[in-house]
């Protein structure tokens, strides 16, 4: 029974895949009954009034793959996250939340330590220390009320530090929001985290290694999405494309260290 | 961090100490009124909240037969936020501001605070949200009162109907704030006739008297813009680059409410900016409410008329030419001319005056089910329109003497004192 439902669900985000992909093509062959007549007021009057603009070139895509998001958390994603809320208690939740975190202090390193910030890097290695071991691994995070405040940082807004400009916007399928930039940055620390992690190997020896890392990797995807809150399409907004496009854009750009230009 | 947010928090509430004594003690912080509208209540000021509310997402299919256009896709029905009681309880609704969804931020603080006081509660999206135009409005052409009433009384059945086999309920009450304070005042005025809820109490806060009134009042914010309401875009980044390179100077972590707390402090931004930026904001969520009307009625205002939108077809013109449109805009060009064709001969003057709690003043005067909550300095108001409440509520007004435009929603006295009225 489950079995079949959870068969369905994928058949299901497999057309939904397909559909929102070529759901341009679709829509467009369905020509209006009736010839269309100009607006009463249209962009030619409002042609020198930037608002919001983005460098945003494959918008299409990016709109097609922001609909693929919508029926990934709708059919997938939520729908595990959901369970996983219901079967894990609260507190059990928020350590699994604090592991991630804490593996996460390792980019957030390498990252400032890219970007010669010295203090920073030592506050994040700090950190890490001190959540890895009195923290009992990352569960707990008593590194904070000691005063040492976490520094978010990744090799996109080391990108950025460094001045790179941002590329043109891009919608990452499961990740969402992105840049050009971005999704170098984000390709590169997923490339040191696996380094690190095979030469580690924490699991070699048990014989079960490649289930056990699936599992972890899972697990922190689901805690991914579990903490972000953001729910495609939910405020209803018609244009709330373009808002979540412009405030990643200018909270990456500011956060990045890079100056806006002052017209 | 803990720290610095403690000492910001104490100067906040340190700085208008001497205004103190003169206003009774009413400890909300924040003098400015556009401050205040903007900062809101600081999270220490609030009260404690419920973490967990037991709550549902409703979605509701008021209108079963309307087809909905491809680029709404997503919309699936009304939605609703419904908190519920395992035992017998008074029902709130609530309505929200211009622009407001179901899950608003002050609609979701009301939502808790009441249910921790033991009522049952469900927030509706205000009628000028496109979920609302799209799903539960019956002309998609939203701003008048007396529709708007309508479609909210069709649509609080439509939940009524969803929810009554699951609670039980002793009475029922109703609440909105900014314009869904005054469609609230309608509401309960159609429900005299109607009777399906028999309302015991309505709660209105910071309402306007006249909805044209008080929107030339936000209009006029934009003209404090240099350049004028045409030059926002300009103006608004403007602003951005001051907030980044305040971010880069300030050695901050993230932009998070420590930050959003210092550049209040810093007064980053002048009054007319502050000023501006709500003027800003507004025309944001009108943009919203003229575009998703004009795809709903196909009337060509924006969209090229008969043109169908697909799921991903660019909106970006829409959303540039929207913004730029004004209230007035909407009201003569769009809103108007569709009341006209309805009642023939019906001028403008006559329109604005029925969009008016004036024009249903008899009724609120002597009606003892009505409580009104605003503020002394809330923009949105003209000093003779502050003099009217004060008459026409007389005992029934509550009067802060700062807070702004809603500013002071979510702190702790003025939340005690909605519950307490719900209550009594």
């Amino acid at each position: 029974m489950s079995f079949s439902r959870c068969n369905a669900r994928l058949t299901i985000l497999a057309m939904m895949l397909a559909l929102s992909l070529c759901g341009c093509a679709a829509t467009m062959v369905t020509s209006p009954a009736e010839a269309e007549v100009p607006a009463r007021h249209s962009i030619s009057e409002f042609r020198d009034q930037d608002f919001a603009v983005v460098a945003d070139p494959w918008e299409g895509f990016n709109r097609s793959m922001y609909r693929f998001n919508f029926y990934l958390d709708k059919y997938l994603l939520l729908p595990v996250v959901k369970s996983y809320e219901f079967v894990t208690p609260t507190f059990l939740q928020a350590r699994v939340s604090g592991f991630y975190s804490n593996l996460g202090e390792v980019r957030n390193l390498t990252n400032s330590m890219f970007q010669l910030k010295g203090k920073e890097s030592a506050t994040t290695l700090g950190r890490f220390v001190t959540n890895s071991t009195v923290g009992l691994g990352g569960l707990f995070d008593p590194a904070t009320s000691f005063g040492l405040a976490r520094h978010d940082q990744d090799f996109g807004k080391t990108l950025g530090y460094w001045g790179a400009g941002s590329g043109p916007y891009l919608i990452l399928p499961f990740f969402g929001p992105s840049s050009l930039r971005d999704t170098s940055g984000l390709a590169v620390d997923s490339g040191i985290n696996y380094a690190i992690y095979t030469a580690i190997d924490p699991f070699g020896n048990t014989g079960n290694s490649f289930a056990i890392n699936t599992g972890i990797m899972t697990l922190e995807g689901i805690d991914a999405r579990h903490r972000q809150s953001f729910r495609y399409y939910e405020s209803g907004y018609p244009f709330e494309y373009y808002m979540v496009r412009f405030i990643y854009h200018e909270k990456r750009e500011i956060e990045s260290g890079r100056p806006l230009p002052v017209e | 961090m803990i720290t610095v947010k403690i000492v910001l928090i104490a100067c906040l509430v340190l700085l208008p100490m001497p205004s103190f004594a003169a206003d009774g003690g009413y400890g909300y912080p924040i003098p400015g009124t556009y401050e205040a509208t903007i900062m809101g209540t600081p999270a220490a000021l609030m009260p404690t909240l419920p973490a967990h509310v037991r709550t549902r997402q409703l979605v509701l299919d008021v209108f079963p037969d309307r087809e909905k256009p491809p680029v709404f896709f997503y919309d699936e029905g009304l939605h609703c936020t419904f908190a519920y009681q395992t035992h017998k309880a008074p029902l709130v609704f609530l309505i929200g501001g211009a622009g407001a969804s179901d899950q608003a931020d002050r609609l979701i603080t009301m939502m808790k605070a009441l249910y921790q006081a033991g009522f049952h509660v469900i927030t509706l999206p205000s009628p000028t949200h496109a979920n609302f135009i799209i799903s539960a409005s019956k002309s998609s052409i939203p701003g008048d009162l007396t529709e708007d009433a309508n479609d909210l009384y069709r649509a609080m059945e439509t939940a009524w109907n969803k929810v009554k086999g699951d609670i039980e309920v002793s009475e029922f009450e109703l609440g909105g704030y900014s314009l869904g304070a005054s469609q609230a005042a309608f509401v309960a005025k159609l429900d005299e006739d109607r009777r399906v809820f028999n309302f015991r109490k309505v709660l209105m806060i910071n309402p306007p008297v006249s909805l044209y009134g008080s929107a030339n009042r936000i209009e006029g914010l934009l003209t404090q813009i240099p350049g004028g309401a045409k030059k926002q875009g300009i103006f608004f980044n403007r602003m951005l680059s001051k907030f980044s390179q305040f971010y880069r100077y300030g050695n901050f972590v993230s932009i998070n409410e420590d930050f959003l707390y210092s550049v209040y402090l810093e007064k980053l931004f002048t009054r007319q900016e502050t000023a501006g930026l709500i003027g800003v904001s507004y025309r944001l969520g009108l943009a919203g409410m003229i575009f998703a009307s004009d795809v709903m009625t196909n009337s060509g205002y924006v969209v090229p008329k008969n043109r169908v939108l697909s799921p991903t077809d660019s909106l970006f013109d829409y959303f540039l030419v929207s913004t730029h449109l004004s209230f007035y805009d909407y009201y003569n060009e769009y809103f108007y001319p569709y009341f006209l064709k309805q009642h023939p001969g019906l001028t403008k003057q006559e329109l604005i005056e029925s969009e008016s709690l004036r024009s249903i003043e008899g009724y609120l005067r002597s009606s003892t089910k009505f409580g009104m909550m605003t503020n002394e300095n809330d923009f949105i108001l003209s000093k003779d329109d502050l003099e009217y409440l004060k008459q026409l509520f007389g005992e029934r007004a509550k009067i802060y003497p700062r807070g702004g435009h809603l500013g002071n929603l979510e702190y702790k006295d003025n939340l005690a004192y909605m519950v307490n009225f719900f209550k009594l």
